[in-house]
């Protein structure tokens, strides 16, 4: 069986899991406006404030989400032993993590797509003109957070407290991510909107590295 | 064996002696910073030191994955100590210098970022060896983050590059115009060998410490399984 096959289908039950039950989707979500709210409370939401603050709070709340969110991804298949399964399946260990990757990237869309209107609605900022290109710019930032976390998320679901591990490895490894990201959206945010080509390029180029290397050592990361 | 690791020890600390009095004493006073500036004598080796250190954890990491051998998984994490602790003394010793020289304690620029980046991450890694319980799966995932660490580094310097800096340019192997007195550099190369042998020496004595405690660890296993071995045929000897 070919790669691209093989991670279909495990994203495909990836998405069954996850819709059966629904309960990773929604606690992330409402995770990630609790953090949003909170902010609101130690910044003034005016829209020049907002401007200002906004894209960092925004990816601040993607991230503490994202690090939460993936941690399941792994520790799940713990409870029943169902990665050896996986491994025991003919498929290389590439497809496997592709299609871990996948679903967590689509999950953390989902959780996007709803938590960005609302981002909007409360710090007063507009979306209009902007939505395309900030889509690219979520979906490069997004990519890069699901890729590094979810090879992260393989690698503490084996350790004791993994549940604080996984944010205390996965954040500082995002730190050019969350600057790239930031400065990107702000510029779309800024009362001229540009989309900032240097950075979307950067956010490009750090999810091409790490896609590289989770190919290139997803052998050992899945090995027993 | 012994008597050289005693003889490379008096060396290096006489090294370190000798580096010391040359900062403190033989450098010439700098113009406008004065005294204070002699901390970079021991400021900018810290930092190639513990770089140097971090470059092992990652080949280290590399050949562990390679080779599966567990000496190099020993290496890394001996490494990555020995790189945290002299990562902490640059990151100590600089805000000591930016406070009477910038007037603030810490600035967001690419070198101070990163450097502090770095410490966070091998700390994160050493974190992360302390949780995982399987010596062999926990020296195959360290060695992956240690990877991952490694390749994030380059990335925060770029993405911290793009702000501007107050840090200052390196003066030293800067052209000849750079206004260096040469006794300067001559003290900041011996400070520099110094600091790297001390790195290299406590790098290879924890080395030998962390092999004495693989060893150890795989006895007591070995000894373990042999006693509830020696009991359970006690037990079934027992019952019959």
């Amino acid at each position: 069986m070919n790669t691209s096959r093989a991670a279909a289908i495990l994203l495909a039950k990836e998405l069954r899991v996850e819709f059966r039950a629904r309960e990773l989707l929604t606690a992330t979500v409402v995770f990630a406006l609790v953090v949003v709210v909170l902010f609101s409370f130690a910044f003034e939401p005016t829209a020049a404030e907002s401007r200002r603050y906004g894209p960092g709070l925004l990816w601040i709340a993607f991230l503490f989400a994202g690090s939460l969110m993936l941690n399941p991804s792994f520790a799940r298949e713990q409870a029943n032993d169902t990665l050896d399964a996986l491994r025991l399946a003919p498929v290389s260990g590439f497809a496997i993590l592709a299609g871990k990757m996948l679903a967590n990237f689509i999950f953390m869309t989902l959780a996007e797509i709803v938590l960005v209107p609302m981002f909007a609605v409360f710090y007063n900022l507009s979306l209009a003109g902007i939505v395309w290109r900030l889509v690219l710019v979520v979906t490069l930032g997004t990519a890069g957070l699901v890729i590094t976390g979810t090879v992260f998320s393989a690698v503490s679901a084996h350790a004791r407290m993994r549940e604080l591990l996984l944010p205390l490895l996965l954040l500082p490894v995002l730190v050019p991510l969350l600057i790239a990201s930031v400065q990107a959206t702000a510029s779309l945010f800024s009362l001229e909107p540009e989309i900032d080509g240097a950075w979307v390029a950067f956010l490009a180029g750090f999810d091409v590295v790490f896609l590289t290397a989770s190919w290139l050592l997803c052998d050992y990361l899945l090995e027993e | 064996m012994k008597t050289a690791r005693i003889a490379a020890s008096l060396g290096v600390a006489a090294l370190v002696c000798a580096s010391g009095y040359a900062a403190l004493f033989i450098a010439p006073d700098e113009k406008t910073m004065h005294e204070v500036q002699r901390i970079f004598y021991f400021h900018v080796p810290s930092w190639s030191a513990s770089f140097s250190a971090f470059a092992v954890v990652f080949a280290a990491n590399i050949a562990y994955l390679a080779t599966r051998h567990v000496r190099w998984d020993l290496l890394g994490v001996a490494a990555a100590e020995v790189g945290v602790a002299i990562c902490s003394i640059g990151l100590l010793t600089g805000p000591f210098w930016a406070r009477p020289v910038w007037g603030i304690w810490w600035t967001w620029d690419a070198r101070l970022t990163t450097t502090f980046i770095l410490w966070l991450l091998y700390i994160s890694y050493l974190i992360l060896r302390n949780l995982l319980e399987d010596p062999e799966r926990k020296a195959t995932l360290s060695a992956i983050v240690g990877i991952f660490a490694f390749l994030d580094i380059p990335l925060v310097y770029m993405s911290n590059r793009m702000f501007p800096t107050q840090h200052p340019k390196p003066v030293y192997f800067g052209d000849s115009a750079s206004g260096a007195d040469p006794r300067m550099t001559h003290v900041l190369l011996l400070c520099m060998a110094s600091i790297f042998c001390l790195m290299v020496l406590v790098l290879m004595d924890r080395y030998r410490l962390e092999r004495l405690r693989h060893e150890y660890e795989e006895l007591r296993i070995e000894v373990e399984s042999r006693g509830s071995g020696a009991d359970a045929a006690l037990s079934s000897k027992e019952k019959k």
